[in-house]
């Protein structure tokens, strides 16, 4: 039966309210802060780092992004830790508060449909996450501008923005993992728990469950070892986790002598100018998988929680 | 302009093996008030979830506004307004800024905006507290403000989903006053709700809603008859004399119960009004008063659940 009428009706009203709800929200004000105190702080730990060690590097700024100084973590793994609680933070009640607040049955009898509400809501958590990512960027280039003196090259320029949209899609990622279980359970409590869950999953113990799973389906000989699959099964196993993928893409992007994700042969090497950079073109076609795998699991997932939405009753 | 706005014939709605809604037609005529009554599941919000395309339909045709709602949904949620049972908003924002998002989703003209909202929040006299937070108003108010909402749209149809449900009596005779205001409007309006008394006063149609189904439809005195019988009833206070038997000789009387020392209770086949006084004074006794009791709803309501139930 075909529907009559836009499912955009709306859209951009939904969006341009929810946006305005985060923004202004004190949970996202306090995520802002918290952000903000630690990068500072890691940034300025990699510029003390650099200032001691003066040498001819092609990619001064984007040292600043993966150099830490022990204890500290750098910039890069900092946000590997954060931009999922910010992703978490803005969708774990998106659904399910409507119906606590008794609003739903309100918002859905004006003339819109249910794909404009879902759709806006994820639209405005992620130009929220965007703008937050976008700031900090500007932040941590503006701060090593002026402490190190040099501009970033064009090159620079671009890996750090690459960077920036792969660190946007992993959030939307986590924002769409908490946004589904914000569709699946009615109470927001719930659908917290269940999304920080998954974080802890994929951010511990899904190493160890990949080596599991690993040797589990390619045992080690008991002669000579491990076999070479079971290492490339584990790589598998573990590329399934958003977190792995992001982190492979940011080594990709940011640390440009990187030439190759994962087990290299030795007659691979045969040949190759070891530690000189790849252009930035070649980079990105390395992580490429990467960057298309975070995206299409975002798209997965959205769509998952569209479907079940579009089935709920309204009446809570 | 007159003719059916909301018409449904063998109105189905099952979740899995339970009937919510069993072959239900119904039809409100333009400009009408029709009251939706009947205990709490009956099937009233269903039907009205149904009506607005918020909930699939099993089987059967609806109409409402001229559309079908499963396929126009939006040209159905334009033209009629939801006031849902309990109504909530999000509290952190004022009342004017609610207003506002949901004048946007609808559609409303920007320019139009401001001025409808001022209009509608004074009409529920909320204009003063327009700009406190939802969170900090009482449930009276926030009911009223979803009257609001529902002003604030001009509808051709108001469905109002137990406006009046856990008010203070104030509150609820200020929300009946606003609702028959619509109606002068011109505006039909679909009120449900499980007390009776205030929809009898209202409504010019009622529909008893029972297990899904419309049991009966009808006028409220037209209902009395159907349900109660033709049956006057009077209530004679007198004192003196030997009343109650002389009352009980009265042609068409079939029963006479003593309330209090001087009242009675009369149950009648014909109206025995015009005899009362002679009767009373030829039995010796003074007259103070009497009076024909209205059969209200809450007795229709009950007598026919009592039958329906002793006849299952």
């Amino acid at each position: 039966m075909r529907r009559r009428g836009s499912p955009w009706t709306g859209l951009w009203t939904v969006v341009s309210k929810e946006a305005a709800d985060h923004i202004t929200s004190a949970r996202m004000l306090m995520l802002q802060l918290l952000i903000l105190f630690t990068a500072v702080g890691a940034v300025y730990a990699a510029i003390g780092v650099m200032k001691t060690v003066a040498t001819q590097d092609q990619f001064l700024f984007l040292r600043l992004f993966t150099i830490a100084r022990e204890p500290f973590p750098s910039f890069v793994n900092f946000l590997g830790f954060v931009v999922p609680i910010v992703g978490i933070a803005l969708g774990f009640d998106a659904v399910n508060s409507e119906y606590q607040r008794r609003t739903m049955s309100r918002l859905l009898a004006q003339p819109i449909y249910r794909d404009a509400l879902v759709f806006g809501k994820f639209l405005a958590a992620l130009l929220t996450l965007g703008l937050t990512f976008f700031a900090l960027w500007l932040l941590v280039t503006g701060m090593g501008l002026l402490i190190l003196g040099v501009p970033p090259s064009g090159e620079e320029v671009g890996r750090g923005l690459s960077f920036l949209v792969v660190t946007i899609a992993y959030a939307g990622v986590w924002l769409a993992v908490a946004m589904m279980f914000s569709t699946v359970f009615r109470n927001s409590a719930t659908s917290a728990l269940a999304s920080l869950a998954t974080w802890l999953l994929f951010s511990v113990f899904w190493n160890i469950v990949a080596g599991i799973v690993a040797q589990m389906a390619a045992p080690s000989h008991p002669l000579f070892g491990p076999p070479p699959e079971q290492a490339d099964l584990a790589q598998w196993v573990t590329r399934l986790s958003p977190n792995t993928l992001w982190t492979e893409a940011t080594i990709g992007l940011l640390s440009p002598e990187t030439r190759a994700l994962g087990r290299v042969f030795f007659e691979q090497l045969q040949g190759m100018a070891m530690g000189s950079p790849l252009p930035f073109g070649q980079s990105l076609l390395l992580v490429w998988p990467q960057i298309s795998g975070l995206i299409a699991a975002m798209i997965v997932l959205f769509t998952i929680l569209y479907l079940v939405f579009q089935r709920q009753e309204v009446r809570a | 302009m007159s003719g059916a706005i909301i018409e449904t014939r063998a109105l189905c709605k099952s979740y899995g093996s339970f009937q919510a809604v069993k072959d239900l037609s119904l039809t409100v005529s333009r400009g009408e008030v029709f009251g939706m009554l009947g205990p709490n599941g009956a099937g009233k919000t269903t039907t009205i979830l149904m009506l607005l395309g918020l909930t699939e339909v099993t089987s059967g045709i609806v109409r409402i506004v001229g559309c079908d709602p499963t396929q126009d949904p939006l040209e159905v949620k334009r033209r009629v307004a939801y006031m849902p049972d309990s109504v909530g908003f999000y509290d952190q924002l004022s009342a004017r800024t609610n207003l506002r998002y949901t004048a946007r989703l609808a559609g409303i003209p920007r320019a139009e905006i401001d001025e409808r909202i001022d209009a509608a929040l004074s009409r529920i006299s909320l204009l003063g507290v327009a700009d406190k937070a939802v969170g900090t108003y009482s449930r009276g108010m926030r009911q009223r403000l979803g009257l609001a909402e529902v002003l604030m749209k001009k509808p051709d149809v108001a469905i109002l989903d137990e406006p009046t449900s856990g008010l203070d009596p104030e509150v609820t005779i200020h929300l009946l006053d606003i609702i028959r205001d619509l109606k002068r409007d011109g505006m039909t309006i679909l009120l449900s709700s499980h007390l009776l008394q205030q929809v009898q006063d209202t409504c010019d149609r009622v529909g008893l809603f029972y297990r899904g189904q419309l049991a009966l439809e009808g006028r409220v005195e037209d209902l009395a008859q159907t349900v109660l019988g033709s049956v006057y009833r009077v209530s004679v206070e007198a004192e003196g004399g030997d009343v109650e038997p002389a009352l009980r000789r009265l042609p068409g009387v079939s029963e006479v119960t003593r309330v209090t020392a001087t009242a009675f209770a009369l149950k009648s086949a014909t109206d025995i009004r015009s005899m009362i006084a002679d009767t009373v004074a030829g039995s010796g006794g003074r007259l103070l008063g009497f009076s024909l009791i209205q059969p209200s709803l809450d007795e229709v309501y009950t007598t026919y659940f009592r039958e329906t139930a002793n006849a299952a």
